[in-house]
């Protein structure tokens, strides 16, 4: 991946980030959680920054993202689109909704379209299992979604 | 307070919110306000009502009639018939699919009758976001009989009398850690909240913390009155934004009420509430796995003993309970240890809260007696299988745990009966399968889980899972040999007994469950190279019947991958290499020319 050159009220921002849980390295979690929710996600040079603050090595920054699953190092779609695979969703054919839209969109899971508007993710249980199997786009929540509303689904943000 | 003569009752649950709950609520409350009806109607977001199938729930207090699949167009009728003249919506209440009758009363559905609430007590029933409401129903009673008249050693007896065991999936008897904990000296410890709930498909915690997320705080006051801790601390998934803001109101509120803080009521006592997010890692449930987490490490566990109990945040002694074992706690403390103990069996006493999801008509929350039939709770609670079809098996305890079957149905649900029929109890989520569920996928998809949330610190458990994984994907797409079946068995052994935390020791559970109970179908994927449910496509072939195909052309329009080819009025022809097996043309096609093998 190219270097990114970050802006320097975004370099402010993490720092001011890192001021509030007082540069604490136990805080990382917790720091890392409000970066991601103001930038979006987390690539290297946001993690170099957050390392320098709290006094830690990048390696150990580096570590602590991939290995939670709700961090994540590229940037997503316009439209992040999350198909539920918990197991009540998955039973009531998930995978299947799934394949609809990567074939539709062209994408794999955790990809971007080329235009930018869409991306696919997986989540597991979002709560809502009465209406298996359950897709959310940004903060919408679409219940007992069948492949063949997938086309609609997507109609819905490709004009916007 | 004002003096509402009528309450509405909105579900704010997770499942309802996502079926525009919010704007029925707001809606609502634009209505009463336009004609000056605010004061004696008051609109409340409440959590999880639990028949979530059924949702979004609308609830009209004091008549206590249940409206259930409320949409936002509604909002109109139910203002003018229901509370201005008086007359409830008929068509918004509840139909018994058994005799078609309306129902109105909740209590009267055959969904709660055989429920029994205790940890899901105020869910549904009070307003999550104010403290009055929770105080009103008996709240913070426990905390200040507990601090005014009893000393710790008092109320761990009364916990361990009552019987309560882990509903975080382990089981251990909740008075017995209290007792470790308090035995074990030190200046400084924790009380910590497990609400990481990391089953797939399970949403008992998340609805207890939207729902009544200060029977959880109240509880662990109590719990760090017991075991000598001024410091509490909710783990919670950083995907529960609800449930994180409703603790948050919940904990500032107790605060500003000197429930919470220093000297609490008065006697000297403090006790601060913190969170901590977790961020998506199903191995962060663990204990110890959580414990680092919450120090800000990778969450990887570590070896027991020594247990958090003795060692655990910061190296303090550290009491790691679940969230539904603290909402339990109050009301032990409040009826007494000798009323909960009659409830359940022998060894499993109280309640349990499962998720109930899957092929099953009502999907919901239910909280059933220890001791209730799993026929009980699928055909009496859950109204039986979708569409008619036929019940196969419910897989209980997530990807730690195994199916249980048809002949399973009658065995009385609690701890020790689950284990000895191969499964256990888990946390509470109870996925339903039918007949079209292929057991050899389902091992698969768990196995696909653990994988993907396998920490990667033990051999046996990164390694061996994928060996598992790889062997059951060859199966699903023909290709599975003779022997397979017997290695799938070996492995599985192996990596149990071998792995280093919980997750290892438990991932192949689906597996040995599935080939125990359903070994014929392992077979008929190897040996027949085929799917009995249906659902292996590679197993799958779709072909058109010559004689039968009238070239209507729906399937060719239809088909999402143009595999189909053919000249109007002619037969149609399905070219294999294309096809991707969704199955489209079946459906479409009229004059069932399209064979399925
Ligand atoms: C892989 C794994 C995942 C777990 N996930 C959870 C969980 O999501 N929630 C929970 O309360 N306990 C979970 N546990 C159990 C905890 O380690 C611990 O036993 C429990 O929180 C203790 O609380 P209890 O005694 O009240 O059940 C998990 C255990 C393992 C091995
Ligand atoms: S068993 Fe799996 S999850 Fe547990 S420590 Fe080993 S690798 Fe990590
Ligand atoms: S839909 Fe059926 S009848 Fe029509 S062309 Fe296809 S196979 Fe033939
Ligand atoms: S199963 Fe689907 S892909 Fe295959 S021929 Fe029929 S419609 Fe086309
Ligand atoms: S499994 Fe998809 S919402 Fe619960
Ligand atoms: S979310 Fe509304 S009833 Fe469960």
């Amino acid at each position: 991946m190219p270097k990114i050159k970050l802006a320097e009220n975004t370099v402010q921002l993490i720092k001011d980030i890192c001021v509030e849980f007082e540069n604490k390295e136990s805080e990382l979690i917790n720091v890392l959680h409000q970066v991601q929710s103001k930038l979006g996600y987390l690539p290297a040079e946001v993690q170099e920054v957050i390392a320098k603050e709290l006094k830690t090595s990048v390696a150990k920054v580096y570590g602590v993202v991939t290995f939670y699953s709700f961090f994540t190092m590229i940037p997503q779609g316009e439209n992040p689109i999350s198909i539920c695979m918990g197991t009540a969703c998955y039973v009531r054919g998930a995978e299947q909704v799934l394949n609809e839209f990567k074939r539709q969109l062209k994408v794999e899971v955790g990809e971007s379209t080329e235009d930018g508007k869409f991306s696919i993710n997986c989540l597991r249980c979002v709560g809502a299992c009465g209406l298996a199997p359950v897709v959310t786009v940004g903060e919408k929540v679409y219940g007992r979604v069948a492949p063949t509303d997938v086309k609609k689904i997507i109609a819905e943000y490709h004009n916007r | 307070m004002t003096d509402y003569k009528m309450h509405l009752l909105i579900c704010g649950g997770t499942g309802c919110k996502a079926s525009e709950s919010d704007e029925i609520k707001n809606r609502l409350n634009q209505l009463i306000h336009d004609l000056g009806l605010e004061d004696e109607v008051q609109v409340v977001l409440t959590g999880c009502f639990g028949f979530c199938e059924k949702g979004p729930i609308v609830k009209v207090l004091p008549d206590n009639t249940f409206y259930v699949q409320v949409s936002p167009n509604d909002v109109v009728e139910i203002v003018e018939e229901h509370i201005v003249k008086g007359r409830p919506v008929k068509r918004l209440l509840y139909t018994d699919p058994t005799n078609d009758k309306q129902i109105s009363d909740s209590k009267g559905m055959d969904f709660y009758k055989k429920q029994i609430r205790i940890a899901l007590k105020n869910c549904g029933f009070i307003n999550p976001e104010n403290i009055d409401e929770y105080i009103a129903r008996d709240g913070y009673q426990a905390l200040g009989k507990c601090l005014s008249e009893l000393t710790p050693e008092e109320v761990i007896k009364e916990v361990k009398d009552s019987g309560l065991r882990g509903r975080g999936g382990g089981g251990f008897p909740t008075g017995l850690k209290w007792e470790i904990t308090k035995n074990v000296e030190n200046d400084q410890k924790y009380v910590v909240c497990n609400a990481d709930e990391g089953d797939p498909g399970a949403f008992m915690d998340r609805s207890i913390l939207e729902g009544d997320p200060h029977s959880v705080l109240e509880a662990m006051a109590i719990c760090g009155y017991c075991i000598g801790a001024d410091k509490g601390l909710v783990y919670i998934r950083a995907e529960y934004p609800l449930a994180i803001q409703r603790l948050k109101i919940a904990i500032k509120q107790a605060e500003e009420y000197g429930l919470i803080g220093d000297d609490i009521l008065g006697t000297g006592f403090n006790f601060h509430i913190e969170l901590r997010y977790g961020a998506g890692a199903f191995v962060c449930g663990e204990e110890t796995a959580l414990i680092h987490s919450m120090e800000g490490l990778r969450g990887e566990p570590t070896f027991k003993p020594p247990f958090p109990s003795v060692s655990g945040y910061m190296g303090k002694p550290t009491n790691v309970n679940n969230v539904e074992t603290f909402a339990n706690i109050p009301v032990i403390l409040n009826k007494g240890a000798e009323w909960f103990s009659k409830i359940g069996t022998e060894k499993s006493k109280g309640t349990k809260v499962f998720a109930l999801a899957g092929k099953i008509n009502n999907v919901g929350l239910i909280e059933v007696p220890m001791g209730t039939t799993l026929r009980e709770v699928i055909y009496d609670i859950g109204g039986g299988i979708k569409d008619g079809k036929e019940f196969k098996a419910v897989q209980t305890g997530g990807p730690s745990g195994g199916c249980l079957t048809k002949e399973d149905l009658d065995i009385p649900i609690d701890y020790d009966n689950l284990l000895a029929s191969g499964s256990m109890m888990g946390s509470g989520g109870m996925i339903v399968m039918d007949e079209n569920d292929c057991m050899v996928s389902i091992a698969k998809f768990y196995l696909d889980f653990t994988l993907e949330e396998s920490c990667g610190k033990c051999t046996p458990c990164r390694v061996g899972n994928k060996r598992l994984y790889e062997l059951l994907d060859k199966i699903t797409q023909g290709k599975g040999e003779e022997q397979d079946i017997e290695k799938l068995k070996d492995l599985s052994v192996v990596i149990k007994d071998t792995a280093l935390c919980g997750l290892g020791q438990t991932s192949p559970n689906p597996v040995l469950s599935t080939i125990n109970n359903f070994e014929h179908e392992y077979h008929a994927h190897v040996h027949d190279g085929k799917c009995p449910a249906g659902q292996c496509k590679s197993l799958l072939r779709y072909d058109i019947v010559e004689d039968l195909c009238t070239g209507c052309t729906l399937c060719f329009r239809n088909c999402p991958v143009g595999a189909i080819s053919g000249e109007r009025r002619a037969p149609h022809f399905i070219d294999q290499t294309l096809c991707i097996k969704c199955g489209v043309c079946y459906e479409k096609c009229k004059f069932n020319a399209i064979t399925l093998t």
